[in-house]
């Protein structure tokens, strides 16, 4: 196989396969990134980068290399979402009150992938505490889609809240990154930057170390430029682990060996209403045609209907914040992250500490949360939203009865200006109306890049599997990708 | 016949007789080698932060593992509670901010506890019985401490208790006396200790009670009550309510109303006092822990750990009395403690158990009172007491020798029959050797001969000089037989 | 349902969040932006609908009893703002 020009150039798969073969050595490519990353500062993916270790790293993969001992991604450079605890390296979760947390512990997906040979580039941005669908509401500013309108000058979000790792796959800036997904923010940026998002099942990968945002929705998984590279990732992040009791011990299949299947004889359902009013038409027709894809590869095409759709992220919005007013609650200024400087008590310590330590979004977020869990509001919020989430899980459950898979838009329209829906709460969380019941009801969802707006920007289509049936998502995700041929490119606007 | 018994228990104010209305959330700490959601030690006593994990300290994405022990444990206390086992039960958070409470929230139970309705007995002085109904048995964390007084402008959090498995025992407003009150602490303690599921060591805070007190007329509804929190004696508990109801009758006779609050024991004062700084009115909002899934049991599980339960106190008293003859009152003191009844069924194995029961209870229990000592660091075991107690029966020694063998082996330890042969103990019964004594001692005391004549009762002194003259080793019986014929002593009738 | 100012108020105290009294109003008007549209759930009939306790169809997974973690107070109290003697410290708080 020919190298590239630039490495940079490489899908995981054939970066893998390059360094194993030693065409390429570990210490090379991670060098090309680093640059790459220096030269994309503009694009503001990076909150922490870490040369350093990404260095040391790619020595000891180089040596394991040498001696014919690689591991999985032995050499293979990544971005790490800012969101995974990482042992010794600032970990923000893109947040004031965490802004000088290093935490003395490794999270499990992030040792997974150390364990596998993966070198770490640096810690990516993202919404503070994963709240968000834009990547504007991080302490560190918003990342940059590295996509433009044509013709346009205008800086466009890259989704949210993994933003930082949609920005820097998509920028060429690693192989493949980490994302985490509670309402869409793995699929969601990955659609509006042109990559592939997988989230896994619940359960799938575990939640350890990851600082939580609403736990009976977060999940880890991939982000890369391929199917196939997206199947190598979860092949390795994924485990069943002892220290978080809502992961799951159901085998991990060979993923990679599995994308090539073809989706002949696959029922592929089309949820009806996923066809939503006011949606861009270019998103409707895309859809069809990622039908058509797959029904010309053999697939048998149905239509399915999720009765309760139209109310997942309503329910979301309650079920999210909910957990979030909790789980937020142990940042308080006594062990560890920001205290504000001034306390004359231990309450308004936690007061100022909390106000400064926390943007705009999550105090927004933490005080419905707190609002709806509160006395005498408990059951008429809480309680419905997750009646509500049985009645979502249902639908899945009797449209999985007729089909396989489910095919459907990732997002109700491209990428948008920063800036263009920061006032408005609600119009901001609509971003999140497609891929949202796939998290309350803890399945599985791949977006992957399928075409292009008129203005030229890039669009997604989503594959929702049964629980644990990654494979088929997989399978059916790469049927897509071969026929969409998705080659298009940001221009590099950024590169300094 | 109820109501008169009832009736004795009203507290006369000034207008009335009142009745006070008790009832008691125990928290009890599971006896486990490490934390309820952590792998940290649960040991009393380290190094400030030295038994905390990431998790117990709260660090962000750190995640609770339920400890298999613990639920263990909860369900056998339940079991002793003769409680009904909830086969799903969930673990609810409860939000509030306290330096104490890392997460900003305690894993608890709360709709659904892993242990329902149960019920313990109390035996009570003159023989009555009460029934104390358990409303529920929850497993939760323990928070941590803070020191207040190390510094005037700071406090110190130390972390080492948060996540220690604790069970919190709920009970019915069934008590009606400070009595009772503590009655019901001791029997719970009794419980959990025979089930070996917490240690009840109430001054290193392995049990404490929150008690809610209130008082109402004879007959009337509930009254609005006050809860005492953190008691940790028993003690203190009957101070407590005693303070408490006097507290409430004073101010209801006085007009006033009784404002729902939590106040604290101070057991100096001997007074309870409200804490102000809990007043914010709470607003816990309780929802089920996502990090954790329903706790399902198996029945097969809850049975085999119902098989493996011992034989708990009533059961036992039960057995004591109807297999040794003991009172309900010796029975009842002996099985109070599970390491004393095993010591009174070791002691009483082949010698008359009243005699053992009586020999445990004044001898070995008040040597034990003096050294402030307990059953388990008895410094002489239940063997040796036993064969103390065989020649006691068996005539070779008198009581008062045994009493002197049980001191000596106390303090030097040693073999009782050794001791006994060693130092010449045994009892004298031949009758010469007793009259020869008795003959020495009115001999030398004519003048005592002629007052006991006169005066029979007298005759006590005699017996304690021919008692001393055989260094206590002459038969008593034998002394008394042969001192009221020398002296002319009629018998009583 | 709606929140007021004092509603507002109420739950960034439970929330230990200070909020400025400039802020009340506006964040009354998002809450209620979003109360609003949250509104629509009562649409749906949940009369006998089980809420959701878990996506995950597993028993709750149980660890032994067995001393496994801490002994590392200097990890533990590493990021502490404020710290003594591997103790953590705060303002004094009064019982
Ligand atoms: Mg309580
Ligand atoms: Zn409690």
């Amino acid at each position: 196989m020919p190298l590239p020009a630039n490495p940079a150039e490489l899908t995981l798969a054939d970066a893998r396969d390059a360094l194993r073969a030693r065409a390429i050595s570990s210490v090379e490519l991670t060098r090309t990134f680093l640059s790459a990353i220096e030269g994309a500062r503009g694009l503001n993916a990076f909150i922490t980068e870490t040369p350093e270790r990404a260095l040391a790293m790619a020595e000891d993969a180089d040596a394991r290399l040498a001696n014919g001992d690689g591991r999985p991604l032995e050499g293979v450079p990544l971005a790490i979402k800012d969101l995974f605890c990482t042992r010794g390296v600032r970990t923000t979760a893109g947040s004031r009150i965490l802004d000088n947390f290093v935490p003395p512990y490794e999270s499990t997906v992030t040792q997974n992938l150390w364990n596998a040979g993966a070198v770490m580039l640096g810690k990516t941005n993202l919404d503070e505490f994963a709240m968000g669908s834009s990547n504007e509401t991080s302490f560190y500013k918003s990342a940059i889609n590295p996509w433009r309108a044509k013709g346009s000058n205008q800086d466009l979000v890259p989704g949210g809240s993994s933003g930082g790792s949609a920005a820097a796959v998509s920028a060429h800036l690693c192989l493949a990154a980490t994302g985490t997904d509670t309402g869409g923010s793995i699929r969601q940026p990955a659609a509006v930057t042109g990559i592939v998002g997988l989230k896994p099942t619940y359960g799938r990968c575990s939640r350890w170390g990851i600082v939580a945002f609403a736990s009976s929705l977060d999940q880890a998984g991939p982000m890369t430029r391929t199917v196939r590279d997206a199947a190598i990732m979860l092949q390795q992040m994924a485990s069943v682990d002892a220290k978080d009791s809502t992961s799951v011990d159901v085998p991990v299949p060979d993923y990679e060996a599995g994308i090539d299947a073809g989706v002949k004889g696959l029922r592929i359902g089309i949820p009806k209403e996923y066809r939503i009013d006011g949606a861009p038409p270019e998103i409707n027709a895309l859809w069809a045609k990622g039908a058509e894809w797959l029904k010309a590869q053999g697939a048998e095409i149905v239509e399915v209907s999720l009765p309760h759709t139209k109310y997942a992220l309503p329910a979301y919005y309650i079920v999210a914040p909910a957990e979030a007013s909790s789980n937020l609650a142990r940042y308080d200024g006594v062990r560890y992250g920001h205290r504000a400087s001034n306390a004359s008590d231990i309450i308004d310590l936690y007061e100022k500490s909390r106000a400064e330590g926390f943007g705009a979004e999550v105090q927004r977020r933490v005080l419905i949360g707190t609002y709806v869990l509160s006395a005498g509001y408990y059951d008429a919020y809480y309680t419905r939203a997750q009646k509500i989430r049985t009645l979502i899980a249902q639908d899945f459950a009797r449209a999985f009865e007729q089909c396989d898979a489910l095919l459907t838009p990732a997002t109700p329209g491209p990428a948008f200006a920063i800036g263009e829906k920061s006032n408005d709460p609600v119009s901001m969380y609509l971003n999140d109306v497609f891929t949202v019941t796939v998290n309350l009801a803890g399945l599985p969802g791949i977006s992957v890049p399928a075409g292009l707006t008129a203005d030229g920007l890039p669009l997604g289509l989503q594959i929702i599997g049964k629980a644990f049936d990654e494979a088929t998502v997989l399978r059916t995700g790469h049927a897509i990708e071969q026929a969409a041929g998705f080659t298009a490119r940001p221009a590099m606007w950024w590169a300094s | 016949m109820a109501a008169s018994k009832a009736a004795s228990k009203y507290i006369e104010g000034s207008t009335g007789p009142w009745e006070i209305v008790i009832g008691m959330e125990v928290h009890a700490q599971v006896s486990s080698n490490a934390k309820l959601f952590s792998g940290a030690s649960a040991e009393f006593g380290a190094e400030p932060n030295a038994h905390v994990s990431f998790v117990d300290a709260a660090m962000p994405g750190m995640l609770p593992v339920i400890n298999r022990f613990c639920v263990e444990q909860a369900v056998r206390t339940g079991l002793g509670l003769k409680a009904k086992i909830n086969l799903e039960s969930v673990f609810d958070r409860k939000n509030y901010f306290y330096p104490d409470q890392p997460s900003g929230y305690q894993i608890s139970q709360y709709k659904y506890p892993v242990v329902g309705e149960g019920e313990v007995m109390l035996d009570l002085a003159g023989g009555e019985t009460v029934r104390v109904g358990i409303e529920r048995l929850h497993l939760e964390q323990d928070a941590g401490k803070s020191l207040h007084d190390q510094s005037a402008d700071y406090s110190f959090v130390d972390l080492n208790r948060a996540g220690v498995a604790l069970m919190e025992i709920v009970t019915r407003p069934d008590m009606r006396s400070a009595d009772e009150a503590a009655a019901f602490l001791r029997k719970l303690r009794a419980i959990v200790r025979y089930l070996g599921t917490c240690d009840g060591n109430m001054d290193e805070g392995s049990m404490r009670a929150d008690v809610n007190v209130s008082v109402r007329r004879p007959g009337e509804g509930l009254g609005t009550r006050c809860e005492i929190k953190n008691v940790n004696s028993m003690r203190f508990v009957s101070h407590a309510v005693e303070f408490e109801a006097r507290r409430q009758i004073d101010i209801l006779e006085a007009g006033g109303t009784i404002r729902q609050e939590t106040r604290q024991f101070d057991s100096r004062a001997g007074e309870t006092r409200s804490m102000r700084s809990k007043e914010d009115a709470h607003d816990y909002r309780y929802f089920p822990d996502p990090d954790l899934l329903p706790l399902v049991l198996d029945q097969a599980w809850v049975t085999e750990i119902e098989r493996s339960l011992p034989e708990l106190p009533d059961a036992k008293k039960d057995r004591f009395m109807r297999d040794y003859g003991l009172s309900p009152y010796d029975a009842g003191v002996i099985v109070a403690e599970r390491e004393l009844a095993d010591y009174f069924e070791a002691l009483a194995a082949d010698v008359e158990p009243k005699a053992a029961a009586n020999w445990l209870n004044n001898e070995v229990l008040g040597r034990l009172n003096r050294d402030g000592r307990t059953i388990a660091d008895s410094p002489v075991d239940a063997g040796a007491n036993n064969r103390i107690l065989k020649m006691m029966a068996a005539g070779t020694i008198s009581g008062k020798i045994a009493k002197d063998v049980l001191d000596i082996i106390w303090s030097d330890g040693g073999d009782p029959e050794e001791i006994v042969k060693a130092r010449g103990l045994t009892q004298v019964t031949d009758t010469s050797a007793i009259e020869k004594a008795v003959e020495a001692v009115i001999a030398a005391n004519p003048a005592k001969v002629e007052e006991v004549k006169a005066k029979p009762k007298l005759a006590g002194w005699f017996v304690g000089q021919v008692m001393k003259a055989t260094g206590g080793k002459a038969n008593p019986q034998a002394v008394n037989a042969i001192l009221k014929t020398r002296l002319g002593i009629p018998e009583e009738g | 349902m709606s929140v007021d100012k004092d509603t507002v108020r109420r739950i960034a105290k439970l929330a230990r969040i200070a909020l400025e009294e400039e802020r009340v109003e506006p964040m009354v008007q998002e809450l209620n932006g979003i109360l609003a549209w949250v509104e629509q759930l009562e649409e749906v009939d949940v009369e006998g609908v089980a809420p959701l306790t878990s996506v995950v169809a597993q028993k709750l997974k149980m660890r032994d009893d067995v001393v496994t973690d801490g002994g590392d107070a200097d990890a533990v109290t590493a990021n502490a703002p404020l710290g003594e003697d591997h103790f953590f410290v705060v303002p004094k708080v009064v019982e």
